[in-house]
This record gives C-alpha cells, sequence and structure tokens, in this order.
C-alpha cells in the first residue's frame, strides 16, 4: 500500500528548490518508475511527495561540439534512445536506453530519476562514468556540479544534499581515437543487469593505449571503477592476455551480492568474462574511428 | 492528504475525477472510470497488462500516479475500436488467435497500436515486432500468434474500409 503523503506540484525549477526546502520528509518522483515499486513495498514512506515529472524547464537534449552533450533531468529514456544526435556522437547510450527496462517504462522514467535512484543495477550509471560524464545537483544555496562517480555514495544513496534536485547531466566531448561500450548480462531482454559491464578505450596514434575507463554495474554498492584494471592497460598494445588479466582484476575488486538471481561467485565470474569482453570490443572500435 | 479534482481525457472524452494524490492511473480508469478492460498484473512494472497510451506513447498505468496525467490524453483498449468497429490490430489478434486467456490482450493491442502508429509506413522486422512487445508478457500463446498479428497489420493487411 502507498501511504498517504501531501502533494507538492511545482510549476518552476525555481519553486521546486523552494517547496524542497520548505518540507521535511519530503521525497521527489519524477517518473516514479522505480520510486513507486519501493513506495507500494513500504519501505519508502514520505510525509510529502514533491512532482517534478512536468518540469519541462529540465526536459532538454542539447549538443554542441565543444561543449558535449547535456541531458536534462526530466527528459525520458525513450527520448534519448530516439535521439538523433545521441545515436549518432554517444551511440553506446541510445544502445543502452534501448535495452533499459521496457518501451513503456522508457516512455515515462527519466535519467534524473534514475540517477537519483542510485539503484547499483542501473543502466545509465555506469555508461554515463565511462563517458566521464558530470551530474549538475541545485537548491535554493545553489547549483553545483560534480563528476558523476562522485556522485554515489552507497546504495540508494547519493551526494545529494537535503533540498537538492538533480538538474542536468553532462557528457564531455570524447577524445580522438575513443570508443565506449557496455553489456549487461541478463536472462531477459528487459530485465536489469545481473551484472554490467561499461568500458572506454582511448588509443595512442600507434594503436596503443592512452586512457581506458572501466566500470562496472550491479558489482557493488555503488558503480565500482576498477582502476588497476585501467592502470594496467596503459601504454599497452592489444593482447587478448592482457584483457583476461584486466578480467581477474574485476573478479578479485568487485563486492557482488549474491541473490535469487546469481550466486556471488557467478556474478565475479560473469564480470570478469565481460570486462574482457568488454575492453576488446571498444579497443576494436576505437581503431576504426578518426 | 487533501483529495484534488484531476481533469483528463480519456478515449477522446473530457472527465474529471476527485481523487487521492496516491491514486494510481490504472485505478482511475478501472474503479473511478469503469473501463475495465485495462488490467492490473503484476504492479510491479513488468507484465504489461496495464498498458494504456498516454499523449500517444505507452505507458503502464499501474506506476504512475493519476495526478501526473493532469490534461492529457489517455487511450485504453475501449477506444481502439471506431464507429463499433474493431481496429485493425484487433480484427488481427482475432484471425490470428493471438490471445487465450486474454488477459494480457488488451495491454498487448496497446503496444501493439503505439508500435504500429511509430512505424506507419515503413517496413518492420520481426525483431522490430518483438522489440515492440517487450513490455508485455503472454503466458499463452508463446507470442509468435501476437507477432503475426502486428505483422499483418504493418504490411497492410488490414487497411481500414
Amino acid at each position: 500500500m502507498i501511504n498517504d503523503f501531501n502533494y507538492l506540484k511545482p510549476g518552476s525549477v525555481k519553486e521546486a528548490f523552494e517547496m524542497y526546502a520548505e518540507h521535511d520528509d519530503c521525497k521527489v518522483i519524477c517518473g516514479g518508475q522505480s520510486l513507486l515499486i519501493v513506495m507500494r513495498q513500504g519501505m519508502v514512506a514520505p510525509e510529502y511527495l514533491l512532482d517534478i515529472k512536468g518540469l519541462d524547464e529540465l526536459r532538454y537534449i542539447k549538443y554542441d561540439e565543444k561543449d558535449g552533450l547535456r541531458i536534462g533531468a526530466t527528459t525520458t529514456h525513450r527520448e534519448i534512445e530516439k535521439s538523433p544526435v545521441i545515436q549518432e556522437k554517444y551511440p553506446v547510450l541510445a544502445l543502452m536506453e534501448n535495452k533499459l527496462a521496457s518501451i513503456q517504462t522508457r516512455n515515462w522514467g527519466t535519467i534524473g530519476g534514475n540517477l537519483a535512484h542510485a539503484d547499483p543495477a542501473g543502466d545509465p550509471a555506469p555508461v554515463l562514468i565511462a563517458l566521464n560524464a558530470n551530474i549538475k545537483v541545485g537548491g535554493i544555496n545553489g547549483e553545483r556540479t560534480m563528476p558523476l562517480e562522485d556522485f554515489f555514495k552507497d546504495y540508494f544513496e547519493t551526494a545529494l544534499e537535503k533540498g537538492e534536485l538533480v538538474l542536468e547531466v553532462h557528457v564531455p566531448v570524447p577524445p580522438p581515437k575513443t570508443a565506449v561500450v557496455y553489456q549487461k548480462f541478463n536472462l531477459l531482454d528487459s530485465d536489469m543487469g545481473i551484472v554490467a559491464v561499461a568500458a572506454s578505450i582511448t588509443l595512442n596514434g600507434d594503436d596503443t593505449c592512452k586512457d581506458a575507463r572501466i566500470v562496472l554495474g550491479n558489482a557493488a554498492p555503488i558503480p565500482k571503477r576498477v582502476k588497476n584494471a585501467e592502470d594496467l592497460l596503459k601504454d599497452k598494445k592489444f593482447d587478448e592476455k592482457l584483457f583476461e588479466e584486466a578480467g581477474k582484476i574485476s573478479y578479485e575488486e568487485s563486492e557482488p551480492v549474491a541473490d535469487i538471481h546469481a550466486s556471488e561467485e557467478h556474478r565475479r565470474h560473469l564480470l570478469s568474462v565481460l570486462t574482457k569482453r568488454m575492453i576488446k570490443k571498444a579497443w576494436e572500435q576505437a581503431r576504426a574511428v578518426a | 492528504m487533501e483529495k484534488r479534482a484531476l481533469k483528463l481525457s480519456v478515449n477522446g472524452q473530457e472527465y474529471e475525477v476527485f481523487i487521492h494524490p496516491k491514486t494510481l492511473l490504472v485505478e482511475v480508469i478501472r474503479d473511478h472510470l469503469g473501463f475495465t478492460g485495462t488490467k492490473r498484473g503484476c504492479e510491479t512494472v513488468s507484465c504489461g497488462a496495464c498498458t494504456v497510451l498516454v499523449n500517444g506513447v505507452s505507458v503502464k498505468s499501474c506506476s504512475i500516479l493519476a495526478v501526473q496525467v493532469e490534461g492529457m490524453e489517455v487511450t485504453t483498449v475501449e477506444g481502439l475500436e471506431k464507429d463499433g468497429k474493431l481496429s485493425p490490430i484487433q480484427k488481427a489478434f482475432l484471425d490470428n488467435g493471438s490471445y487465450q486467456c486474454g488477459f494480457c490482450t488488451p495491454g498487448m493491442l496497446m503496444s501493439a497500436t503505439a508500435f504500429l502508429n511509430e512505424n506507419e509506413g515503413r517496413e518492420v522486422t520481426e525483431h522490430e515486432i518483438r522489440e515492440g512487445i517487450e513490455g508485455n508478457i503472454c503466458r499463452c500463446t508463446g507470442y509468435n500468434s501476437i507477432v503475426r498479428a502486428i505483422d499483418a497489420v504493418a504490411k497492410g493487411t488490414y487497411k481500414e474500409e
């Protein structure tokens, strides 16, 4: 049963900041595709619900060749999936969205809501962290921007301070010769990943690795970067044995839980295999891009 | 918790209901307005039996607060027929035996309708059709007869007279 709550509907972002600051025990709802489920389970029972779904000020996808991509918090998953500029410039984002839950959920659920919910099995976070994205949050005391990887603090916990909303995701222009790929492992196409791996590979002119970002999904309380695996790849040439080594690091450094979907051991195994495959795939794609 | 008035349009008709803000869209559709074609299934955004269109796009009405569709146009399975005539996809479901127990059918028809509207005038693959109904679970048919029905409409077999 969803608890009785008082409903707050701001007409603007400014009004949302004010309402959020004025009310204690207030949760924010946007698409509610995650929140309403936990409210129905009684796990979240706020006195006030602040509904920002209608704030079209935050519903935008902007791209600039120097600045990169900016996605407003109330933009739906489906809008990201179908955006021609995202399909062209950040194909990994569109492909990830295409596999996020079902069409119906993507039509109503939003990117800001997904990130603020901070489910470690969420699809967008690992991909966006691999893309070196930043997140802009704000409240009545002003706005601040941080790397997305610093935003997640624990299971369903973020760096949002009291009275702050997620406002925007910013994805910088990737460096030359960079490719980013993502794969989750699941049994049904529209499920959350049992585990997932995002990998970004940037190559030098001689095809050695200049930079790597490897992010594990549903492998720890927060999206987890495997920096030891990234460092292992730097300055190296394409070498499948090396990718295997990187996979072993994912195996060792992940902290997955065991549940009805997979044991801890099975999750670690899947993470090592996906890490190896994603590095190889990103590397091969990076060779092909200018 | 105060009740509030909500205006929305369902199947082309304007309605005003007086609801608690925690009321879900499926509850307004079924319990307040009596459109019981829309089903309550899993209530966890998984099964798709509650699928309706809001401003033309498919959503799961079990997991949307009704207050969020203020002023919007909702289409339920009852809204598919026009002047007593079944829509092409409804006819195709009949001809292809695309249902057995029927519980998923209203939601399946709405997802199929959204898919066909979105892809009007272009050829679609079987894979695309299957992706189009990815959010709807059917435990009877094995999906093949549903896919055949959608494919038949996409190919123009059921052009409206």
